[in-house]
């Protein structure tokens, strides 16, 4: 794990800044030249989101890696804001292709449709923490306040789990993952960390 | 089993139908998967010859006919028909078929009887989806009797020039056009005239968002979302949405069923 942590150490966060672009320039691609299907539209929107969850889901996995000695701390800010920024084009694609800017009918739907409003209120969420991750707003707001404020990412993950799974039809085994996922790495922040505290105290 | 050279039907419309390519490579067909391009992918593999409809219940020449007894006497007609799935998004098909009441007619259908009920294969070995236990298989659908005889409504065998995909419901399938597009039961291999409401499997699974008559309908908004608009697949990322029509544009032939019923009720 030492190792691992020593070369975790050397990466610099570019490269997962890097990385994380690669599904967006790859989704970019099939839509301009062909590659997304019969419908680009939801070719577009929902890996969109997905991408989104994922890393948004990865972010919320770094501090329970800690606890088992994996340091990616210094990750964490770039697979939230990445998570935030798929977020954010999914719901332009959503407002844009989808709705096709008929702007009655997305106002209708953001107050109407109960998993609209659910994936709405977690990209709402999203804001704030977005805004202020930046090492200037963080000094400003001040450690404490800072950590209190990004505990909305729980809610806002969640909410962004339950939309996926409210979507469909049915509920696929894929939302049901994403969601379980989700629900493990919150309750895992409830168990105690009996071990740190006697060692700290 | 398509005849050259068909004059356009009366019933078709004069809109520009989907391509091939659109129309067998994004449907739904949960017997194959749950995504759009599942069917594509895993429909090869099912067997559909031969094939036998089984039509019973309350008709005078009841049994199990072969799908050639089944087409025989019908003349296969093409008709370009709108696709709007409850889903939002539509299509313009141009489908090979001929008129239910046609076979309906054959097998003499009894006075008592009011509804259709149709049933899909069931065949897990060669349909993967039907392995999911989630879902109550086989597919049902059913249909009012008057709304089975209407011209518009037809059992179809192929689309463009060729028999019918499978991952379309090969060998044959319902189409009703007016109606959303679940309703058009695929792979038919039971039809059955009952004097009660048949259950249907939308219905059975989410009776609040998914109703025994399922017609297109503006201004009926599915709970999760609206019906107002669609998207019509195949014009690309910026093709946008258009107004979906009541009873899909089909109105002024369809409309005269329902006089009468409430269409917010009988959903």
């Amino acid at each position: 794990m030492e190792q691992i942590n020593s070369y975790l150490r050397r990466l610099p966060t570019w490269v997962v800044y890097l990385g994380g672009a690669i599904p967006a320039a790859l989704l970019l691609y099939g839509a301009f030249f062909g590659g997304l299907g019969p419908d680009p539209v939801k070719g577009l929107e929902r890996p969109l989101g997905e991408w989104g969850l994922r890393f948004l889901i990865a972010s919320l996995a770094v501090t329970p890696l800690l606890r088992v000695g994996l340091r990616l701390l210094k990750f964490r800010r770039a697979l939230g804001l990445l998570g935030f920024f798929y977020i954010l084009a999914h719901f332009m694609v959503w407002i844009g292709l989808d709705m096709g800017l008929l702007w009655t009918q997305i106002a209708q739907d953001l107050v109407k449709r109960p998993y609209i409003i659910v994936g709405f209120a977690g990209f709402l969420m999203l804001l704030p923490l977005a805004i202020t991750s930046n090492d200037g707003v963080i000094r400003r707001m001040g450690g404490r306040a800072w950590r209190r404020l990004h505990k909305l990412a729980y809610p806002a993950i969640l909410a962004g789990a339950v939309h996926f799974l409210m979507i469909g039809k049915v509920y696929t085994t894929e939302a049901l993952i994403y969601l379980g996922l989700v629900g493990v790495l919150l309750v895992v922040r409830l168990i105690p960390q009996r071990k740190r505290q006697l060692q700290t105290a | 089993m398509a005849a050259p050279a068909m004059a356009r039907n009366k019933w078709s419309v004069d809109e520009p139908p989907n391509s091939l390519e659109d129309i067998s490579g994004y449907n739904n067909f949960y017997e194959f998967g749950w995504g759009k391009e599942d069917p594509a992918a895993y429909a090869g593999a099912l067997t559909t010859d031969p094939w036998s409809v089984e039509i019973g219940g309350l008709v005078d020449k009841p049994g199990k006919y072969d799908l050639a007894d089944v087409l025989k006497g019908q003349s296969i007609e093409e008709r370009i028909y709108r696709f709007r799935c409850v889903e939002a998004w539509s299509m313009v098909v141009p489908w090979h078929g001929f008129e239910l009441a046609g076979l309906l007619a054959r097998v003499g259908v009894q006075p008592s009887a009011k509804y259709v009920a149709f049933e899909t294969l069931l065949r897990p070995e060669e349909m993967p989806g039907q392995k999911d236990g989630s879902f109550p298989w086989p597919y049902v659908e059913g249909l009012r009797l008057d709304e089975a005889m209407h011209p518009l409504t037809i059992l179809a065998t192929g689309l463009y020039d060729q028999p019918m995909p499978k991952q379309n419901g090969a060998p044959l399938r319902l189409v009703v056009p007016w109606k959303y597009g679940f309703k058009s039961i695929k792979s038919i291999v039971k039809i059955t005239l009952t004097n009660k409401q048949p259950p249907t499997t939308w219905n059975i699974l989410q009776s609040n968002e998914y109703g025994f008559y399922a017609n297109v309908n503006p201004q009926v908004d599915h709970p999760r979302w609206s019906q107002a608009t669609e998207r019509p697949i195949g014009g690309g990322l910026f093709a946008g949405r258009k107004d979906t029509l009541l009873f899909n544009g089909y109105g002024d032939d369809v409309a005269s069923l329902y006089a009468g019923q409430d269409l917010a009720v009988d959903y």
